[in-house]
């Protein structure tokens, strides 16, 4: 009983009360402010093809590869109890091979793009499996380990493509990053709807969910209960490897050209914080995928919002910041152990004093 | 250094076989620069160049290096370093003084660190989330300050940032025959200050001592009597003042405030503690390893250029193989030694 009033809960939601009170508090916030803000229209693209469009849509659209990324750090952060701090740098190298692949054949057509995203999902695989082995093999911390990979990898990416940025022209490639001809929403949302079921599929037909919780909670006990620790570990980087060449060829299907600096830059930190405000602990164990998902979505809906509030793009970090030092504050486990004991304080009061009025009445 | 470890009877503590490590591979590193790549490396000016342009990435690693000890992280340190240097920029151009300057430079570097050290170790916030959210602040507030580069235009500061500490005996004689003395910067004169002075705090005052207490082990640590949670506030107060400190030693060195001064300088920054011998989990580490750490990796970087490999990926590209190299070699090392403990 006392721990059920020590700890502050809403329901059952547990750890997925703090994405979901940011994100109502940021829709309220916005519906003050500007009534239309979550007006969605149809209007027509370049092409002709009627498509959503709103504030909404841009949220969802724009957190796309946040929400791919964060899904699979949320698997590597579960498991090993650290980030991989190097997913933009490797989004880069994915991206790069993908637009290489597409050069390098005569003409576009569907096929050689499935070729080419599967080549980028390969090498992503590869450079997962490289930080996989540094973290599972040589047991080295996971940000230490993908530090390496974050110093140079955009560095290989630059050379990949040569010192050039190439832009890449096609129907296919530009159906990927905005809309396909006769669907009004936006593929990069289908495509991480298809994650998230995949992810699904994966934990309900596979012991895969069990195994990386119980490798982070405590690998040594997962061991000796006969679970191969580091194969779940580098099978966790792995799969975060396939989630960084999809978001990698998003981002470069949504610009039509590969541009080593700037793609998808400073995502490592935003898919960290995403996992972070999803209320999964950076140290490893429970993790809610959900959770991290919405935490995209609640990042992206803070970055629009204040680039509605005409903040400059340079300067939504500052604001970020703050939001997110009030978001960890409510959540951290000290405020949150105070307010407990202040609400059971005030329930007891109110109890003493109804028993009080009890007897005197 | 070495004879003291000659005179040592009982093997090397963790600490300082990775110091000795790194030590002896950037002397390594040096001579096969000079034998492989020729006279330019044997000039003390080489060296001095080096100080110069990392004067201020020095200070920001040592005060890194307090944290990773302390069992934290902090990557805010490069973006404080930036916001110092366009505050700083921005009030000398409005006729300041220059000792205000000084104390504007300390106190936000211990700002940050009095509000990171509350969150983390007060509130129990994890480390990287608040260092994160302190370093998007200080970019975003940066680029508020103002999103032109800003150049110095105070004559007094000006006169000192051109001071020198030239060394006459020290120089080279220069191809058309005149005498080039050796010139040090001041803010190398800071750095090997803050070098020597986070030295003594980790070696020898109580502080520094329950710092690798509590990176080694929390929980023996609080068991020792240890406040645990002061001793991690005082290490990030430790990371944000000298931050601050170096945030002047870049305004020193460069003269000009910028948006994207000191871009990538916390990574950098992580990169020479690790080679140096600090490990993440806390409880390892030297700042005299991480002064040395700093120059492998500069050495690195100029080794490359030296040798004709003028495309702009080389650089990073061999900074992460050094980095790889160094990560396993420590995990290698550490590994065989815990394995020999236990048999």
């Amino acid at each position: 009983m006392k721990k059920k009033d020590g700890k502050f809960s809403l329901g059952s939601l547990g750890q997925l009360t703090i994405p979901l009170i940011a994100i109502a508090l940021l829709v309220v916030f916005n519906l003050i402010r500007d009534p239309g803000f979550f007006s969605i229209g149809i209007s027509h693209n370049s092409n002709g093809n009627a498509v959503l469009s709103g504030n909404i849509i841009s949220i969802i659209n724009g957190a796309s590869e946040l929400a791919i990324l964060a899904m699979g750090m949320t698997l590597v952060t579960a498991a090993c109890g650290g980030q991989d701090i190097s997913v933009g740098a490797a989004a880069a190298i994915a991206g790069s091979v993908f637009v290489k692949v597409l050069k390098s054949g005569s003409g576009i057509s569907g096929g050689t793009v499935i070729l080419a995203f599967l080549c980028s999902c390969i090498v992503a695989m590869l450079f997962g499996c490289f930080n996989g082995t540094l973290v599972a093999v040589f047991k080295i911390q996971p940000m230490i380990a993908t530090l390496i990979l974050y110093t140079c990898g955009r560095s290989i990416a630059y050379w990949i493509n040569g010192g050039a940025t190439p832009t890449v022209t096609s129907s296919i490639v530009n159906g990927i990053g905005s809309f396909i001809p006769g669907i009004p929403i936006p593929t990069p949302v289908i495509i991480v709807v298809v994650m998230a079921l995949l992810f699904k599929l994966l934990f309900h037909f596979t012991a895969l969910r069990l195994f990386t919780q119980s490798v982070g909670i405590n690998g040594s006990a997962a061991r000796l209960n006969g679970i191969d620790a580091r194969f779940i570990k580098l099978l966790s980087f792995i799969i975060l490897g396939v989630c960084v060449s999809v978001s990698g060829c998003i981002g470069v299907s949504r610009l039509g050209l590969i541009n080593h600096e700037t793609l998808l830059l400073d995502i490592e930190m935003d898919t960290i914080l995403a996992v972070a405000i999803g209320g999964n602990s950076l140290g490893g164990g429970k993790f809610k995928l959900s959770g991290s998902i919405i935490g995209a979505y609640v990042i992206q809906t803070l970055t629009i919002t204040l680039y509605a509030m005409k903040v400059s793009s340079t300067d939504v970090k500052a604001y970020k910041a703050i939001v997110i030092i009030l978001l960890v504050v409510i959540g951290s486990p000290v405020i949150k152990e105070r307010f407990g004991r202040w609400i059971s304080h005030l329930r007891q009061r109110r109890v003493k004093v109804s028993a009080k009025g009890a007897e005197e009445g | 250094m070495k004879t003291l470890f000659l005179k040592r009877k009982e093997p090397l503590n963790d600490t300082q076989l990775l110091m000795t490590i790194t030590i002896a591979i950037f002397f390594i590193m040096y001579i096969l620069a000079i034998f492989l790549l020729g006279g330019g490396f044997l000039h003390p000016q080489q060296i001095f160049d080096m100080l110069n342009d990392n004067a201020s990435l020095i200070i920001v690693a040592c005060g890194l290096s307090v944290v990773m000890i302390g069992g934290g992280i902090d990557i805010s340190v490069g973006a404080v370093t930036s916001l110092v240097v366009m505050s700083c920029v921005l009030y000398l151009n409005k006729g300041g003084n220059i000792f205000v300057s000084l104390l504007i430079a300390l106190g936000i570097g211990l700002a940050f660190g009095l509000v990171q050290g509350f969150l983390v170790s007060y509130l129990e916030i994890q480390p990287f989330i608040v260092t994160l959210a302190g370093m998007f602040f200080a970019r975003g507030m940066t680029t508020i300050l103002s999103v032109n580069p800003q150049k110095v235009s105070h004559e007094a500061f000006n006169d000192i940032r051109e001071k020198r500490i030239v060394i006459s005996w020290l120089g080279y004689t220069a191809n058309n025959g005149a005498r080039v003395p050796a010139r040090i910067e001041l803010g190398v004169v800071i750095a090997v200050v803050c070098v020597i002075l986070v030295w003594i705090l980790l070696k020898f005052l109580r502080l520094g001592r329950n710092i690798y207490a509590i990176g080694g082990n929390q929980q023996s640590a609080l068991m020792l009597g240890i406040n645990v949670k002061r001793t991690r506030f005082l290490s990030y107060i430790v990371s944000g003042l000298l931050s601050g400190i170096a945030g002047y030693v870049f305004m020193m060195h460069t003269g000009a405030g910028n948006a994207t001064n000191a871009a990538g300088m916390e990574m950098n920054a992580i990169a020479a503690a690790i080679i140096g011998g600090t490990l993440l989990t806390g409880g390892v580490g030297n700042v005299i390893g991480t002064f040395f750490g700093t120059l492998s990796l500069t050495t690195i970087k100029k080794i490359v250029v030296s040798s004709g490999l003028n495309a702009p990926w080389w650089q990073s590209i061999t900074t992460g193989g050094m980095l790889c190299f160094f990560i396993l070699l420590q995990s290698v090392v550490l590994g065989r030694r815990s394995k020999k403990k236990q048999t």
